[in-house]
């Protein structure tokens, strides 16, 4: 398979609101996260060929796909693309062996024969050649449905939503799976997910779609790090997103949120008094053991009252009213660590935030930008 | 035994159905997927024959197959023999006759192929035309449905089942409109029966016709 670089570039206001730029190198897994109706299946049909956005550039290394300016457009045929469909899409007339051999347009048909047992044998369908669809289990179903896009020789592939028809311990397999075969395979792969945990897992970049908009395009580590903006922190599941002010002292800058000056690693360039909004990922927020002090407590301590604790097998999640802004904090504790240091609501805690997760959001960027690529 | 009226009907049969085979493949296919306003009116008049007094369809198949009429001209141009009171005559007048039998079923057939199979077979590669004639993909799965479909004993339980017109009033209404139509013909009244027959027809196009706009059936969009 060729190592092809996909670039795409979308913009309409209607009928679905659409705005992004992307690229995505060979062999490069990019997921497209957003809520229902943020256009990350419309985004997918149209690269696929299925749907004609009003203005939109789609090149696939030399060759243009759609330039809607010059009037080009070409067929899903002509773009050889695999994907695969929410629901798999399987044809309930064709045996697991057909529905292969008809996705393929070259070689004579024992080449053809033979290449389609190999990707059987790749997706562990080996045995299963002559079944139909409605004798396979869902998770076999979509293994078919991967073999058929892969049979196409694909310049791309395109999964949508891939694992949402099986259950929790089908879909880890088959995540599992996809890890395993996307390292044979060289070709840009999109996926589109509104499973944050799934693109973590399997995307080299995650790029967070909403209302049609691309917000941002990043790699996952700085995307739940280092969101653009409040709204993206806050669709990849954050919710410590916070109102400071950008405030000098002793030469140093530092951020003033409530009561509190805290002490901060890196700020982007704004002059002192910004209004900024800022961001602490759950990791860096620390609770101070009871009795037992340590170093780390200096690092901007803060108390509270803890408002609400929920136990969630292994994991508690505590939501504290801190003293001096009155805004709740949340924070991930491990269930043994709040059970030895007592925390239940009504209880008096401290954590310190560590400075270095301290994330301090440029208006600049965000009111400029959408779908900035890192 | 008349072998020859078997090996007409035979004959008949077997020309009629290669030709109402790929007639109605497209028409059904287009049918289906059209987005054309005024769908409902195109369909019935696929249906026409359906509700038509035979003796009125005989009546206009007699008409147009004469050389007064341009296609009974054209043929006699092309072939050199008159369409009426032909074999071939008979073969184009039970196409036309048996048009709905063939069209709607496939229709239907194609109509109950969900959108995003038609895509997952673009995106494999198969083109329209293969899609549609090398039985794989599109024309398989709608051959699934045309095997039921095209029962005819199954599809006239369902007409008489779901049909907005029973059969007995259909009866009814054969008996009483087409007697005076009857009447003329046999008194060699052209002029009266072309006037019955075009108020049969028209009556007939509009109320199916409306009947089709309004049962809210949509040509299949791709999501």
């Amino acid at each position: 398979m060729s190592g092809d670089w996909l670039f795409i570039h979308i913009r309409q206001t209607a009928p679905i609101p659409l705005r992004l730029q992307l690229n995505v190198r060979p062999g490069e897994l990019l997921a497209l996260v957003g809520p229902s109706g943020s256009g990350k299946t419309t985004t997918l049909r149209a690269i696929a060929g299925l749907y004609q956005p009003r203005y939109g550039f789609i090149r696939c290394n030399d060759d243009i796909w759609l330039d809607t300016h010059h009037g080009i457009r070409e067929t899903p045929q002509q773009r050889r693309v695999g994907v695969v469909f929410q629901d798999y899409a399987l044809f309930p007339h064709l045996n697991v062996l057909e529905h292969l051999t008809v996705a393929m347009d070259t070689g004579t048909p024992a080449s053809r024969h033979a290449e389609a047992l190999r990707l059987l044998e790749i997706v562990h369908l080996k045995g299963l050649e002559n079944r139909y669809p409605r004798e396979l289990s869902g998770g076999q179903q979509q293994r078919v449905a991967v073999a058929r896009a892969l049979a196409r020789q694909p310049r791309i592939l395109l999964l949508d939503e891939p694992f949402s028809a099986v259950d929790q311990m089908t879909r880890q397999r088959l995540q599992h799976e996809l890890a395993r075969l996307r390292r044979q395979i060289e070709v840009p792969i999109i996926l589109v997910t509104h499973d944050l945990n799934e693109a973590t897992a399997l995307a080299d970049r995650i790029c967070v779609l909403h209302g049609g908009n691309a917000l941002q395009t990043a790699v996952p580590d700085v995307l739940f790090r280092r969101p653009l903006s409040p709204q993206v922190a806050r669709l990849t599941g954050h919710y410590n997103v916070f109102t400071g002010e950008i405030v000098e002292h002793d030469g140093r800058t530092w951020l003033q949120w409530g009561h509190h000056r805290l002490e901060i690693a890196t700020s982007p360039p704004l002059p002192r008094g910004t209004l900024v909004d800022w961001f602490i990922p759950d990791s860096d927020i620390i609770l101070h053991r009871r009795g037992r002090p340590s170093l780390g407590e200096r690092e901007n301590p803060i108390g509270g009252i803890v408002e609400e604790c929920v136990t969630l097998g292994a994991r508690t999640d505590v939501t504290m009213r801190c003293h001096g802004t009155n805004e709740p904090l949340r924070l991930q504790l491990n269930t043994h660590a709040a059970r030895r240091n007592a925390i239940d609501i009504g209880e008096e805690i401290r954590v310190s935030l560590l400075a270095d997760g301290i994330h301090i959001m440029n208006p600049v960027d965000y009111e400029r930008n959408s779908g900035t690529v890192y | 035994m008349d072998w020859t009226a078997l090996n007409i009907s035979l004959s008949l049969a077997a020309w009629a159905s290669g030709l109402l085979l790929p007639v109605g493949l497209l028409a059904g296919r287009w049918l289906a997927y059209t987005n054309l306003r005024g769908r409902g009116f195109l369909e019935a008049a696929v249906a026409l024959p359906l509700v038509l007094p035979p003796t009125v369809l005989g009546f206009y198949l007699l008409v147009m197959f004469s050389d007064a009429r341009l296609p009974g001209w054209l043929w006699q141009e092309i072939t050199g023999s008159g369409l009426n009171f032909s074999f071939a005559g008979i073969v184009l007048a039970s196409v036309i006759f048996n048009l709905p039998f063939a069209v709607q079923p496939i229709q239907r057939a194609f109509e109950g192929i969900p959108p995003y199979m038609r895509e997952a077979a673009w995106c494999s590669g198969l083109s329209v035309l293969e899609n549609l004639l090398a039985h794989r993909t599109a024309a398989g799965l709608a051959g699934l449905g045309i095997r039921h479909d095209t029962d005819f004993r199954s599809y006239a339980g369902r007409v008489r089942r779901h049909s907005p017109w029973s059969v007995a009033p259909l009866r009814a209404r054969r008996a009483r409109l087409p007697l005076p139509f009857t009447d003329r013909m046999q008194a060699f009244d052209e002029s009266a029966a072309g006037t019955m027959s075009l108020i049969l027809l028209v009556a007939s196009f509009i109320a199916i016709g409306i009947v089709y706009s309004l049962t809210g059936r949509r040509p299949i969009r791709v999501r």
